[in-house]
This record gives C-alpha cells, structure tokens and sequence, in this order.
C-alpha cells in the first residue's frame, strides 16, 4: 500500500473543496440570485469541465501555467517555481475541474429555497451575504453536503488532469489513481485491487452519507 | 403621502396607473388578475425597473424617490422603509418565532430587540408563540407572525396582500381595531390588495378599483364598491333578486 500517495490524494481532496466551497457559495447564490443575462454565459464557463475531456483541460492548463505564457512566467517569478508539476499546480487543475461539481448541487439547492422568503428576507434588509448566510445554506445544507463530498470524491478519483499537470513525482504528485496506473503497467494486479478497493470504499461510503442524510426516519413512503 | 406612475407590462399583461393616496388606509380592489399582487410588488421594489419588461416606473414616499426609471434611480426593497405581508406568510422555517420577528430589526441592541420583538407579538396576539419553530404554526398563527415580523422595523408603508385570508377571527379578537391603531400611532401609511368586497367595506378606506391592470375608480368605499356589494347581495339571496321590488 502507497502510504505517501494516500495521504497526498486525501490532502489534495481536502484543500480542493475548501477551497472549491468558499468559491461556489458566491458563484451559485451570484447564479439563483443575480438577474443579468450575462450570468448565462458564467454558468457554461463553469459548465465546461463537465463535457470537456481531462487530459484537454489538463493540456490547456499545462501550457497556461508554463513558461511559454506570461501568465505562467508571472506565476513562476511570483512563486519562485513553476506550478505545473507541484502540488499547488494539481491544486489550481482540481478545483478548475471539479468546479461543476461544486457549484451544480449548490445552484440546484439555492433555486429550490421559496422565492417568497428571498423576497422577505430582501424587504427585511438582508443583503446578499446575509440572504446567503442566513437563508440559502441553512435551508440548502443537504446541497451543501452534497457540493462537499461530490468535490472530494471527484478530486479523489481524477486521472487524466493530474498526469498532464503533475506527472508522476512521488510526495509532491503521485496521487493514488496515478498508483493504480501504474500497478496494472506493471501486471501488479494484486496491488492494483487492494489500491481499486480503496477509492471504491472511499466513494461508497462518502455517498452513503449524503443518502442517509437525506432520507426520513422509516424511508421514503413512510 | 404615496404617489405613483407604473407603465409596466409582463407577458400579455399591462398594468398602467398613475395615483396619489394621503389617506391612513386605501384598500384595492378587483377581481383575480386585475393588477392587484403586481402593483404591491412594484412598490415594494420586488420587480425591478428596466427587467421583467417595467417601461416605466415613478414612486414617491412622503416626497422622497423609491424609484424613478428615468433617474435610473430604485432603492432595494429593504431600504424603502417599506413592509409587505402577502397571502402566504413565508417565515423562515429553521428559525423561531422570536428570531423571525426580529430578523428586520438585527441593527437595533439586544435589549430593544427583545422588546420590539414582544410588543410586536402582543399586538397580533401571539405572545404564547415566541418559543415555537415557524415550520410547526396553523396557517392563522403564521400569518399573524409574518403581520409582526412586517411591522417589528417600524416601516412608513405596509403592504398587505390579502393576508387576512387565513386569519380566523382576526375581527373578533380585536387584531384588526389594534392593528389599525397601532398604524396610525406610528404614521404607517397602508395599502391592502383584496379581492373580498366584504374586507373592503369592513376597513371603510379610500378604494382603488383595478381591472386588467387599469384603475378604473378611486374614491370611498362606499361609492366606488356599491356595485360589487349589489352583486355580491344577489350572489347570496339569488331567489330574491328576481323578485319585483
């Protein structure tokens, strides 16, 4: 078992959604609450990773963030080192990639809160961080788990944007589905399952808690 | 003092109507679909100038602008000083009847909160509700919370659509002579958007007569309602309407 890439899977899962919530909360409530038709347009950019293969993303990222664009120079002389191959470059990949699954529960949770309580709650002075802080995540908390754990799962599992930003560098990139590609390179079949099984319970059990979550005492037709 | 130009279409449907109300309480009136519900959400600032298809709006409190689409200028709803209860009381859920009433009023000390939020329970007799989760009220205690949860900021103008609809016996407990008194002690100008011909000669106010999203009377309620009340007598006693006087 690769102790080192367990434990760096589960760091960069945990980092990419923190970082991924603090930036959906605002983007779905901009999303439900904001009224410009230019929203449209923000919420197919945020959209994209959704229907865009991960080793394009992982492509365009590659080159925006080395040393062939001033955007990745800037980066590189702002740092001190290059993002690409290094844990911050797999960081800025994740939550571009998982961005959808972040934002999409939230923006379904916060549609699905009664309008006329927006509109109570505007009449009564709330301004958008209060509608957002008092109304929409109390009332959208299962949206808000599910935001959670979709994120960290999909971290959890990507492929094909952290080889092409990370490679394959043991302790600062090598997360476990890079570990599993490379078992069953090497006809480790053994290794590969027991390394299988772990993302597999990881999944079965974060999802089950979003399901049990939400499910009334005595199921559904009680 | 309200004043107010609205040309503002949605759909198929136009409401135009250009008004000036000074009296304590005006009530308007018309049938479903007349204009009522829009008219209150425009002058709570709910339906934005220059979306939803408004062309035009002009709305003045007390000589102060709350919108003027020509100005480019619209206040947001919650700094309007105006308050709205509509026929559905929407109290937050998750919260308690203490923390809804005092939700508008989060800018006041604690103390003064406690006790606004007390007198404004008192005043629509439901004191012994403080405690409760909003989720577990009748449709009447809701509705009578959502009235103090409107009122507990003070406002200068109260809107109210149709909530008297899921209050039972709002007449015989008194809810409606305090509410009226407390309205008038704190100069809070007030306009009811009802469908009842019964409601709008119980409060005698000045009446606005909307139909199709034109007014098409003002004055009291006696004279511009006297038609609607012959209706509604022969709605009830229709064998005696088709006998000779």
């Amino acid at each position: 078992m690769d102790w080192q890439a367990l434990t760096l899977t589960l760091k960069l899962a945990t980092v990419t959604t923190a970082i991924l919530l603090a930036v959906a909360i605002p983007l779905a409530a901009l999303l439900v609450l904001g009224r410009s038709r230019w929203l449209a347009a923000v919420e197919a950019v945020a959209a994209l990773p959704l229907v865009l293969p991960p080793t394009v993303l992982g492509f365009f990222l590659l080159v925006l963030l080395g040393p062939r664009t001033a955007f990745g120079r800037g980066i590189s002389s702002l740092l001190g080192h290059p993002l690409a191959f290094s844990f911050s470059g797999l960081v800025v990949g994740s939550v571009i990639y998982s961005l959808p699954f972040a934002v999409q529960p939230l923006v379904a949770g916060f549609a699905s809160v009664d309008p006329g309580l927006v509109d109570a709650a505007r009449l009564l002075g709330a301004g958008p961080v209060r509608l957002v802080t008092s109304l929409l995540i109390p009332l959208a908390r299962r949206s808000f788990l599910a935001a959670a754990v979709l994120s960290f799962l999909h971290t959890v599992g990507e492929f094909g944007v952290v080889l092409m930003i990370g490679g394959d560098i043991p302790g600062a990139t090598r997360t476990l589905s890079i570990v599993l590609y490379n078992q069953v390179e090497n006809f480790d079949y053994g290794a590969a399952n027991r390394t299988a099984a772990i993302l597999l319970g990881l999944s079965v059990v974060a999802l089950a808690a979003i399901y049990l979550s939400g499910r009334p005492h005595g199921g559904r037709r009680a | 003092m309200l004043e107010f130009a609205l040309n503002a279409g949605r759909g198929s449907f136009h409401l135009q109507i250009e008004c000036r109300l000074a009296s304590e309480w005006t009530v308007v009136f018309g049938p479903s679909g007349a204009g009522k519900s829009s008219l209150l959400r425009l002058l709570a600032g709910l339906d934005l100038t220059g979306y939803g298809g408004v062309e035009r709006a002009r709305i003045a409190l007390d000589g102060h602008a709350l919108t003027d689409s020509a100005a480019g200028l619209r206040l947001p709803p919650g700094w309007r000083k105006t308050a709205m209860v509509a026929q559905q009381p929407a109290l937050f859920p998750h919260l308690s009847v203490m923390a809804n009433v005092a939700y508008g009023i989060n800018d006041l000390d604690r103390a003064t909160r406690l006790t606004r939020t007390e007198e404004m329970l008192a005043l629509v007799g439901a004191t012994d509700l403080v405690v409760r989760r909003a989720q577990h009220l009748s449709g009447g205690e809701a509705q009578r919370v959502a009235l103090a949860r409107a009122l507990a900021p003070k406002p200068r103008l109260l809107l109210l659509d149709e909530p008297f609809s899921a209050l039972d016996g709002a007449a015989s407990d008194g809810l409606l002579e305090r509410l009226q008194q407390w309205l008038r002690a704190n100069r809070v100008q007030t306009v009811l958007a009802t469908h009842d011909v019964t409601d709008a000669l119980a409060i005698g106010a000045e009446v606005l007569l909307l139909r199709e999203g034109r007014l098409v009377a003002q004055g009291p309620a006696t004279e511009v309602l006297s038609s609607e009340r012959e209706r509604l007598t022969r709605r009830l006693n229709p064998v005696q309407s088709f006998l000779p006087e």
